[in-house]
Parts: C-alpha cells; structure tokens; sequence
C-alpha cells in the first residue's frame, strides 16, 4: 500500500485539467454544481463578514474543498446519521440545509440551525440528517459509530457518516472507533477530507505518511482514495462505500484528498504561519479548482456554457445575499436561553 | 528597582520557559502549536528557534499520547512541559493526569513520581462557545497527588510555572489567556518550592475578604478599587495554589473582616468558591461572621456563543462590586 500514497492526488501541480465526465448527465452534474457554487458562495459572504466583523466568532472555512460534502452527500438520505466537526458550512449545505439558517446561526440569532447557541463549530439540522457538529477535533467520530450501530439494531438501512479531516486521524478516539465499527458491523462511513494540514501544521509534519486510509486497511475496512476535487469520483467512491454499507457489510472509510484555500480559520490565508504552506502551493491549489473543472469539463462537452455557469452563479448569490440580509436581522435569543436549554424536563417515553 | 524590568503575563511566563530551558537540560516542552503564533499567545514566541525543535515540539493533534508520553518522561528523570492551549482539548489526555501521575507516588509507595508539569489554558468569550471556554480549575483540585497552580499576576506566572517545573510532584498548571496583556515589573527569578507555596495577600482591607485566584484575582482587585470608593476597604487573597489547599492565611483574613466573598471564573456547583466558603466556616464560628459568605461564579451552564448571552455569562466588575456593597452594607446578616 506505501508505493499507492495519494502522490499525484496530494501534488498541487497536477490534476488541473477539466474533471472526466464518464458519460454523466446534465440531470447529474446541474445539482453538483450547484451545491458547490452555493456552499462557495456561502462561505464567501462568510469571510467577507468576519472580515468586517459582522460575525463575532470564528469561522472554519472550507472554500476549496466543496467537492467532497457534495460528492458525499449525492448518496445520503434525510434519515441517514451525519456527524460533523469544526469545518462542517459545505456539510450541512449539501445535505441541503436552509443557508438563511446556517447564517443565523453563526450570527448567533435565535433563528439559527442551533438556535443560536452553537455559532458556526456546532451545527445542528437533524431534519435533513445532520446530528451535530462539534470543535473538539474527533469528538464525533465515535457518536457516529454509536449512532450508525442503532440503525441497525433497529433494522433500518439507513447509515452513519462521520466527516473528519486528516488531523482528526491522529487522536486515539478515531482509532478506537474504526475498531469497533468493525466488530459492531457498523454501517458507518469514515469520510476523511484530507486536506494536508491540521491547523498550521503540514501532514508530513506530523505523520509518516500522508496516507491516511492506511488506518482502514488496519482495521480490515475497505477503503478508496479519490480526489476531493472531483466530485463525480467522490460520487461513485461514495456509491460503492454507502451500498456496501446499507447491504449490511459494516463500515467503509473514504478518503478524499483536497486542500483549503483559506487558512485554518477566518478569512486570511496563512501562508505566513502556515507550517510547509506557500503562496505557490495556495496558487496550484486554486488552479484545482472542483467547481472550475468540472465548469470546464460541461462546457467542452457541450453541456453548459460559460455564460451558464455565470448564470447559476449569479443566481445562487443573489438567493445567499437575501438569506444574509434576513438573518442580519433576526432576534437573539432570549437571555432566558441560557438557562432553560441546559437541560430537557420531562422523561423520554419508556 | 534597579533590577526591575517591565513585562506582561505572557512575556514573563516565556520568561520561566526559557530560564528553565537554558538552565534544565531535562526541561523539554510539548504540545500543540507550540511553532504557531496562534496557540498560546505570547508565552512562548520562538523558543523553538532558540532552544531548537527537540527541546520544543510541536505535535500532531494526539492529546492523550502527548501527556501520557509527558508522564512517562518524567518518570525517566526528564522534566517534561506538556502544553494544552485550551483546558478543553486536554480532556483526552485525563486518564494519564488522574489515574496516573497523580496516584503514581501513593501507589509505588512513594518511591517514584512523575515530575511532570501538565499546562492547561483558560481561554474564554469570543463567542467561540461551550467547547472551548472552559475553566476546569475545580475539577483538578479534587484529584490528591496532583498539585494545581493557578497563577493571577506577573510574577507568579513566571515563578510559579519554574516551581511546577522543579517540583517532583505532577503539576497542573492553569493560565487564563485573559490574563496575556497584564503588566508588570518583575523582579530577577526566584526558584521557589512549591509544596511551601500559598494564598497570598494582595491587598489589605478591613471591611470584607475578597478571593480569587487566576483572572477572578484580578477582578477582585479591581473590585476592590472600586470598592475603596465607596468607601469599603477590602481584602484580597489570592488562592495560587488550589491543591494542596491551605485556607490558614484565609480563615485569618476573614476573622478580621467578618465577610468572606469568593470569585470564581468556574461553575458554582462542586466548585473552587464552595469550598472554600466551607473551608472557612468549618474554622470560623458563625458569631464571627457579620454576614453570610457570598459566592460570585459563572452560572450553571456552557458557555453560549451568542453575544447576548456571552453578555450574562461572565461576571462582571459592576456586578461584583454591588454584591460586595450589599455585603458590606450594615444589616446585611
Ligand atoms: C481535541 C482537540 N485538539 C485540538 C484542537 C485544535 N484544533 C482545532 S481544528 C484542528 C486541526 C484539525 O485538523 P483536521 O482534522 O485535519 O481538520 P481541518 O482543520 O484540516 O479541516 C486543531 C488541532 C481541537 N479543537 N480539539
């Protein structure tokens, strides 16, 4: 497995060529690029707002990296158990959250998907699937596990997925988890968006390899490495993981290796503190563009123009400012909030 | 004063790193972020380019390995630093801070213990939420065989973090991110032992005993000068050191004063206030008080991201000085 380490994928000066479109659709491809353009966007008018302190807390932004949440989540269902981390916007936007709620709730408005009290790191929507997101880095990978386990128990198909980045992959919770997933046969998918760098930190820095699926192949799950920048080869790495899953093959792991181009939070680049991260790499990573290529690919296929592509674009902003507007205007919580949603009353029904 | 020279909270305690770097070669650090300037403010700015990437190392996001490979090295006659940059993230790593380093010399019957000084960081507001805000302080008071140092000025967070370092025992040592921007002179470095350090008095007051210790000894010294305006002359004690507990300086505080008014930057149930308001009435008789003890924490609850309520959950000096007006007004028993 060594002499298959992500190398081409993990090298910012290949794969800048239009995406294979492997004989899809426009039917496929309109709502892939969509759900990317519209987390881009979203994420855009995220930084733009820290930037000019309309937001108070941090932001983790994952412009660069749409492809992965968007690939993913072509294969999951409103019922399935997803778990996300600190850089979750794109997760919960795929799985098609409301954005005017993701807006609210970063700006801390009652309105928001957690009510306000969770800001951009906890994100909550679990009518479309989502569980929760949380900043302690791992800390949901073993909740998916459990939660992707009570499905089967209750004999349902549906699946957990846990989002975790290649930093995550280094504490002993995930480990444990994979572990045990695979001797609960859980029907659980590990969706590693490796991104290279865990904060400042470059992977080389801080692991032997930059491999990460190495940890499934350990705990006999099967695995694929694609890249994360091409949404259509997370799409069937996706189909062939969740089917497996749902038939009742237990968990699988994805690995998908990407890049952000902003740095580790907010809306600066970090190249200056950015262990083993240059202006170059930023640069070559750009020109990897997931929406850009797959834009270009449709386009030379015939499927979309230029013209199109700006056309959606435009369209998806003007949708994403008007939700930004709203939610700049939407109350707070009740100071009362603070108190009464430490705890629930009453008892769970027996 | 000649001597003296001008630093912040978080230049001193650089300060104590690099004594003990250059000092100690048994001193090495490790933890996260330790080669960013993001982490940890400016308590230790380029010691890596100083003291080289073997003595200060920076690691993957592997909390448990990194304190338990901490405790390991102390046991191995290092003197290890293991850095948290927030008491949160370092939740992983608690079976080698409680069911390890602090039992290892009752255990072994005193034969061996791990002298390694585990540095957990306060960091607070910034409506960053419940996952990254939280004082944990209490919570390692309560283990024995684990000595926690919670320094609240500039001298101490220089050299109460070299005692940590020097002493055989596991240290917890807790600094408050909130305290970085102090300023101080600070006198040459002063190696002291820690199992002989206390509560100091910070200030001397006649009409009420205000407690504190990390950023809540600050507050009380700020509550204390806007005390002194209305008229109120307070005493501040600074709890420095929460395991071992000595309440001797304390009890003496408040016998003179008569009023006993705890800050604390934790919770309120189980916390550091409640028991040191019941360190103190244990030793104090109930005549000697002219009013009931008064606790000011946080309240029972994460800490919320949402400005409003970030608005209501730290206690503020307005609030602080009116609890102690009330006190301290005659009556108030
Ligand atoms: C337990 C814990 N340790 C450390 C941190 C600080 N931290 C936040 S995000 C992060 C990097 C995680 O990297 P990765 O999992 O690769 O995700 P990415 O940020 O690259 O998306 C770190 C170290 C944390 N939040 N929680």
């Amino acid at each position: 497995m060594e002499g298959q380490l992500p190398g081409v994928l993990a090298d910012p000066t290949q794969l800048h060529e239009p995406i294979d479109l492997r004989g899809t659709t426009l039917e496929v491809l309109e709502p892939l690029t969509r759900g990317m353009v519209t987390i881009r966007i979203a994420e855009r008018i995220l930084a733009k707002a820290r930037e000019d302190g309309l937001i108070g807390g941090p932001v983790h932004l994952g412009v660069g990296q749409e492809g992965v949440a968007v690939g993913v989540s072509a294969l999951l269902r409103k019922t399935d158990r997803i778990f996300g981390a600190h850089r979750s916007h794109s997760h919960v936007l795929a799985l098609g959250s409301s954005p005017r709620k993701l807006f609210a709730e970063i700006l801390g408005k009652d309105t928001g998907l957690s009510r306000g009290m969770g800001g951009s790191m906890h994100l909550w929507d679990e009518p479309n699937g989502f569980m929760g997101s949380v900043p302690i880095v791992a800390g949901t990978v073993p909740l998916a596990v459990g939660a992707a386990h009570a499905e089967r128990m209750k004999g349902t198909d549906n699946i957990g997925v846990s989002y975790l980045g290649d930093g995550a992959c280094e504490e002993g919770a995930v480990h444990e988890s994979m572990n045990l997933a695979r001797m609960l046969n859980a029907p659980v998918i590990f969706v590693v968006e490796n991104n290279l760098f865990s904060s400042h930190m470059f992977i080389d820095l801080r692991q032997p390899s930059n491999m990460t699926a190495r940890f499934a192949e350990a705990h006999r799950i099967p695995f694929e490495i694609v890249d994360g920048n091409d949404v259509l080869a997370v799409k069937e790495a996706s189909e062939r993981l969740v089917a497996a899953a749902r038939r009742g093959d237990g968990p699988g792991f994805l690995e998908a290796v990407t890049y952000r181009w902003y740095g580790h939070v907010d809306f600066r680049e970090d190249i200056d503190v950015g262990v083993a991260r240059s202006a170059k790499d930023v640069a070559n990573w750009r020109a990897r563009d997931p929406i850009g290529r797959l834009a270009r690919a449709m386009a030379a296929a015939g499927f979309w123009s230029e013209s199109d592509q700006q056309a959606l674009e435009g369209e998806v902003r003007l949708a994403l400012e008007s939700d930004w507007e709203e939610a700049l205007g939407d109350p707070y919580p009740e100071e009362s909030a603070l108190m009464d949603r430490v705890y629930s009353a009453g008892r769970t029904r027996g | 004063m000649s001597q003296m020279t001008s630093y912040s909270y978080g230049t001193a305690m650089r300060a104590a790193f690099e004594y003990l770097l250059e000092n100690y070669p048994e001193v090495f650090i490790i933890g996260q972020g330790l080669w960013s300037p993001w982490y940890v403010g400016n308590t230790m700015t380029e010691l890596e380019k100083k003291f080289g990437k073997e003595r200060v190392i920076d690691t993957p996001v592997s909390e448990l390995a990194c304190t338990g490979a901490a405790v390991g090295a102390g046991l191995s006659g290092m003197k290890p630093i293991v850095v948290h940059p927030r008491l949160d993230f370092m939740l992983y790593g608690l079976d080698a801070v409680v069911n390890q380093a602090a039992k290892w010399s009752h255990m072994f019957g005193g034969q061996a213990s791990p002298n390694v000084t585990i540095r957990g960081i306060i960091n607070r507001g910034g409506e960053q939420g419940a996952q990254h805000s939280q004082a944990l302080h209490a919570w390692f008071a309560h283990i024995p065989g684990l000595r926690v140092v919670t320094p609240a000025t500039v001298a101490d967070a220089r050299d109460l973090m070299i005692a940590s370092v020097l002493s055989p025992s596991p240290v917890m040592f807790i600094d408050d991110r909130w305290l970085y921007d102090l300023e101080d002179e600070l006198p040459p470095v002063q190696e002291l032992d820690l199992a002989t350090i206390g509560p100091a008095r910070l200030r001397q007051g006649d009409d009420v005993t205000l407690i504190g210790s990390g950023y809540s000894t600050q507050l009380a010294l700020e509550a204390a000068d806007a005390l002194a305006d209305r008229g109120i002359s307070a005493d501040v004690v600074d709890l420095r050191v929460l395991n071992p507990f000595h309440p001797t300086e304390i009890v003496a505080s408040v016998r003179r004063t008569g009023r006993l008014m705890v800050l604390d930057g934790g919770w309120r149930t189980c916390g550091m206030a409640g028991e040191v308001i019941a360190s103190v009435t244990e030793r104090v008789a109930p005549a000697e008080f002219k009013a009931s003890p008064v606790r000011v924490t946080l309240p029972d609850a994460p800490a919320p991201t949402s400005r409003v309520l970030e608005a209501i959950y730290y206690p503020r000096l307005e609030d602080i000085v009116a609890a102690a007006s009330i006190l301290c007004a005659p009556g108030s028993a």
